[in-house]
């Protein structure tokens, strides 16, 4: 474990001044400027502001999805800009949890696989019985066998759910989980998300344009134009 | 391992995509490719070993005039190898009254070593093979001929020297019995443990005396070598590569030139599985940049897409190694009868060991630069779907589809300045090839405001994916072309073949016609029907010394034309197959003068010039001529012909024999079993069946080289189904776009169609072209004969072209039109 400013036990993810930058034919574009935050176990967090502040990209600097230009982020007691891709890469299969807007389940892969996966790369050995736990938990026990394509929008998210919950994270990150789905399915996956963020005490880190999903969270993090308000 | 897992379990579902498909079957058709050649080449390989050891009836053979000691038998036999003895004797068979000289062959138990001998149950009988080569003890097998000059049959009983022999039947062929005209006498086999009795072997007989041995391969060698410090003067070791270097070397050239041309399938296959490669990079960019969200490190992303595909490598070398052999099977039967070797020897496991190779080779060199590049993929591009891998650097994606394609090559020819130049001719060929294809493409952009709508949206297509269809249409043209100019010179070969062979070419061949009987027997085969030619006097003599010199202290390019004993002939009359390159022909006042008149080869070999003086010993006088002319002898004529030729007045008290050739027409009785019981001392050569089999010859190379190309058609087909492959996720969004725009799901496919038939129609107008011209080179300065334009290359091209392209390509994408537009948009 590195040896971070972990003051307080509770902070599972933390940032300190990080800035991305990016070149972009126009010059020099700044993303995500100076942002400083800590985020405390079992908070759950939006991330909300208009489209183009810079959201997807601070959580993607948060998860260690990329890495930022200056600045340092700790995640799990870890320090994330110390890390090279691989080592982010295993920090990722053990303590955090995805769950994208457009679902991004392997197609080649049934539902139980998608969910068993991350055990897997995680070297799990009881993959099967806790994947199939898991999905038994979002009410898709009997669509197990079943591929991706095989399911409506709403079950392939909770699927991703499940895959996302299954390693019981430190952190789950969200990027408009409910983004491509109805108000009745996205409010059954938002209930689904909250009740295992309650139950397995797993913190969450959200990004949402959906306004009753961020206000159901424990804090909301204003954001424009790459600057936290 | 967890990768390794992930991989198998995954891969019969990526396999639905297609692109897989199309990977395993060009992997499988460049394996198939490569090993049937390998097979054949390897079987033709031994098999032509096998005959040059059947030329000697062993591996090894060991000759003297003198008797060999034990010890040679000994050794052989401490080092497992196979032995057997043949001493060599002329001598005079008698039956009755009558009387032949025989060359005499004593064959001790083991005899033939390699090969086998054939025998008759009566004169003249159908031919058998005999279960042993030695005849039992107390009895000879004598050739037919011989039977019949001394008036026997199977059954009674002749003599030789001091002993009675019964004939125990009659003898047709022997392994080592030599195809040249020297050996003239008929032969008898009889079992050695026989020959003391007769009492012919005495001191100063002229016998021959042969060891013969044969066995593995390395002990053969190691034994020829321990022969080589021990023997005596006048011992000669004789083995299979001394027997035939000829045939060797050709076979040798023949196999190169076949496993280059399978490589240019390899070549185009290497084109389809990059292709491929390209397509499951692209649909796997996501999904790995996902596997990496969730945890898995580059190298175990790189495990998943290495594993499928050696796995697919797998399948491809056994699948197409499987289909190489029977394709060699198959091109093994069409060549049958090339070779003397009645059965082959079965194919070496070494083509399988290449098809493993070949299939991780193209794979390295073809689809391993876009998997590592896909497992660079970041794992940001789960939130942002334009973030791609980093661009591949050129030399990493460029070199190892190099080093690839030119260490098959190497391995192939496995000689440096052969490697150089095909490969060299290969990419200039290929780049000139493109540039057509580019320039067709091109061309035919410009013609797209003429056309209706269906064709107007298929050009557009072609014009829009630019490079693949100039791609696809160098790969198709290539595949034509080479089958079309392969046709070509098959016709030219066998127009010239017929040509230079007049209807009533002599097709019988009479040599050792006693001077005494020359007269009747010309008017024997008169009173047959048949047409003879020229009569020529052959007598034997030897060259001694040019320029006073001695021949022992020259060196020669080719030793046995100057040293061994020669045939020669006089003559006054010129035959209009032979032209007179130097110097000039005999006058009326050269007549008894002491001239020569030499054919170029004896020139070119030999090394004498116009002018030379040249000492003969014929007969045991010793005749200096100098050479008057030099002819350029047309040797397929088959009219009797000579090296040397003398003028008329200078040999005609020599005791010789005469030589002439006729013609049966076909469908005539041809008296030949009379002819050979009325003059037994003459021999007949069928030349019918040597001139069926030069044909014969020819179809069969020509069919053995058309199905090699065949892969390369095949191969361009691969490169097609790559293409549509990669074109798939496009076409299905475009033709549903036009469909909802109200394109009738007719005029879609009319489009489609359109555009294979275009792409089809400029592979066969590249290969029809291609083949012209090399035609017209090939006849030009190849075989130098007249070219004679084809107007079939252009139909068969185009047509060839429009049919299997459209095809082919109307099957790739008949599902992607079919399918419902809603279906397409909605991203099923
Ligand atoms: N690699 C990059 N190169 C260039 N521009 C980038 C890059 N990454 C992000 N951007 C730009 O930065 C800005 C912020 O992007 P980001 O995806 O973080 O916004 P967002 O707040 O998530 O918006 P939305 O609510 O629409 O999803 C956008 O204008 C985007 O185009
Ligand atoms: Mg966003």
């Amino acid at each position: 474990m590195s040896a971070g400013p972990m003051t307080t036990r509770d902070i599972v993810l933390k940032a300190e001044n990080i800035t991305k930058q990016v070149t972009s034919p126009e010059g020099p574009l700044t993303i995500v400027r100076d942002v400083s935050l800590e985020i405390v176990a079992g908070e759950s967090v939006a991330i909300v502001g208009p489209s183009g502040a810079g959201k997807s990209t601070l959580l993607a600097l948060l998860a260690g999805l990329d890495a930022p230009t200056s600045g340092r982020v700790w995640l799990a007691g870890q320090d994330l800009t110390a890390l090279d891709e691989d080592g982010r890469a295993r920090l990722r299969a053990e303590r955090v949890g995805f769950v994208f807007q457009a679902f991004h389940l392997v197609p080649a892969l049934t539902a139980l696989e998608n969910v068993s996966l991350p055990l897997e790369l995680a070297g799990r050995a009881d993959a099967r019985r806790l994947a199939l736990a898991t999905l038994d938990r979002v009410g898709l026990s009997a669509r197990t066998g079943h591929y991706p394509r095989q399911l409506s929008g709403g079950e392939q998210q909770r699927v991703a759910l499940a895959r996302a919950f299954v390693t019981r994270p430190a952190v789950l990150f969200a990027d408009e989980p409910t983004g491509n789905l109805d108000t009745a399915n996205g409010t059954r996956v938002c209930d689904l998300l909250f009740e295992l963020n309650r139950d397995l005490h797993t913190t969450v880190v959200l990004v949402s344009h959906d306004q009753t999903l961020a206000a159901r969270c424990t804090r909301a993090l204003h954001m424009d134009d790459g600057k936290l308000a | 391992m967890r990768a390794a897992i992930l991989a198998v379990r995954t891969l019969a579902r990526e396999w639905r995509s297609g692109e897989l498909g199309v990977l395993l079957l060009a992997l499988t058709i460049a394996v198939a490719a490569l090993s049937a050649v390998g097979f054949v080449v390897s079987r033709v390989g031994a098999a032509v070993e096998l005959q040059a050891s059947e030329v000697l009836a062993a591996d090894l053979r060991l000759v003297s005039a003198n008797p060999l000691p034990e010890t040679y038998l000994d050794e052989a036999r401490r080092r497992g190898l196979a032995t057997a003895g043949s001493v060599g004797v002329l001598s005079i068979v008698f039956h009755g009254d009558a009387s032949q000289l025989s060359s005499l062959r004593a064959v001790s138990p083991g005899y033939p070593l390699r090969g086998t001998v054939v025998v008759a149950a009566e004169t003249f009988g159908a031919p058998e093979n005999a279960a042993g080569g030695v005849p039992p003890r107390g009895e000879v097998w004598p050739e037919s001929r011989l039977l019949a000059a001394i008036g026997a049959e199977v059954g009674d009983e002749v003599s030789i020297g001091a002993a009675n022999f019964r004939v125990g039947r009659a003898l047709v062929t022997r392994p080592d019995q030599g195809s040249s005209f020297a050996e003239l006498a008929p032969s008898l086999l009889l079992n050695a443990e026989d020959l003391p009795a007769t009492q012919l072997l005495q001191p100063g007989s002229r016998a021959r005396f042969a060891l013969l041995f044969a066995g593995d391969r390395d002990e053969v060698e190691a034994f020829k070598a321990w022969i080589g410090e021990r023997k005596q003067a006048g011992e000669r070791v004789l083995d299979i590569t001394e027997s035939s270097p000829q045939v060797r070397d050709a076979t040798d050239r023949a196999g190169r030139f076949l496993s280059l041309a399978s490589l240019v399938a390899v070549l185009l296959c290497s084109i389809a599985v990059a292709m491929a490669a390209r397509r499951y990079v692209q649909r796997h960019l996501d999904s790995v940049a996902l596997m990496k969200t969730l945890g898995a490190t580059r190298a175990f992303t790189l495990t998943v897409s290495l594993v499928q595909l050696g796995l697919l490598a797998l399948i491809a070398a056994s699948v197409g190694a499987a289909a190489g052999f029977v394709a060699q099977a198959w091109l093994v039967r069409a060549l049958r009868g090339l070779l003397a070797v009645a059965t082959l020897p079965p194919p070496s496991l070494m083509p399988i060991v290449m098809a493993i190779v070949t299939a991780f080779a193209v794979l390295a060199g073809f689809a391993l630069p876009p998997l590592l590049q896909l497992s660079r993929v970041p794992a940001i591009r789960v939130l942002r779907r334009d973030v791609g891998p980093p661009p591949l650097v050129i030399w990493l994606a460029f070199w190892p589809a190099v080093i690839a394609i030119v260490g098959l090559i190497y391995w192939v020819v496995r000689d440096v300045p052969l490697l150089l130049g095909f490969t060299a001719g290969l990419a200039a060929f290929v780049a000139v090839l493109a540039l057509c294809g580019a320039l067709l493409v091109r061309l035919t952009g410009s013609l797209r405001s003429r056309v209706g709508v269906a064709w107007r949206y298929g050009i557009a297509n072609l014009a829009r994916r630019r490079a693949e269809s100039v791609v696809q249409v160098v790969a198709f043209g290539l595949g034509i072309m080479v089958l079309l100019l392969l046709a070509l010179v098959r016709r030219d070969l066998l127009e010239d073949w017929r040509a230079s062979l007049p209807a009533d070419v002599p097709n019988f061949f009479f040599i050792n016609i006693p001077s005494a009987e020359r007269g009747d027997f010309l008017s024997f085969i008169d009173d047959a029907g048949a047409a003879t030619s020229r009569a020529l006097p052959m007598i034997r003599g030897r060259l001694t010394a040019i320029n006073d010199r001695p021949i022992e202290g020259l060196s020669f390019d080719d030793e046995g034309l100057a040293t061994r004993e020669q045939n020669l002939t006089w003559t006054s009359e010129l035959g209009d197959d032979n032209q007179i390159v130097e110097g000039g022909w005999w006058r009326p006042q050269d007549t008894g003068q002491p001239l020569v008149s030499i054919a170029t080869e004896f020139r070119d070999s030999v090394g004498v010039k116009l002018g030379d003086r040249l000492t003969f010993d014929i007969a045991g006088e010793t005749y200096v001529v100098t050479v008057a002319s030099i002819r350029q002898v047309k040797w397929d004529s088959f009219q009797p012909n000579f090296f040397l030729v003398f003028p008329p007045g200078l040999l005609d008290a020599t005791a010789g024999t005469w030589m002439t050739s006729a013609y049966f027409a076909p469908g005539k009785p041809r008296p030949i079993a009379q002819l050979v019981r009325r003059f037994p001392s003459v021999s007949v050569f069928d030349m019918d069946s040597i001139l069926g089999q030069v044909r014969g010859v020819i179809d069969k190379a020509a069919v053995a080289v058309q199905s090699v190309f065949f892969f390369t058609l095949l191969a361009g087909l691969t490169v097609l189904l790559a293409a549509v492959q990669a074109s798939r996720d496009e076409r299905r969004f475009e033709s549903a776009i036009l469909r909802t725009l109200g394109a009738s799901r007719r005029t879609v496919r009319a489009g489609v169609l359109a555009e294979f038939i275009t792409l089809g129609l400029l592979a066969g107008l590249l290969a029809a072209l291609g083949a012209s011209i090399g035609g017209y080179l090939i006849a030009k300065y190849v075989l130098e004969v007249k070219y004679t334009f084809d107007v079939w290359v252009w139909v068969w091209g185009l047509g060839a072209g429009a049919v299997l392209v459209a095809g082919g390509g109307w099957l790739a994408t008949r599902s992607v039109v079919g399918q419902s537009p809603i279906l397409t948009l909605r991203g099923g």
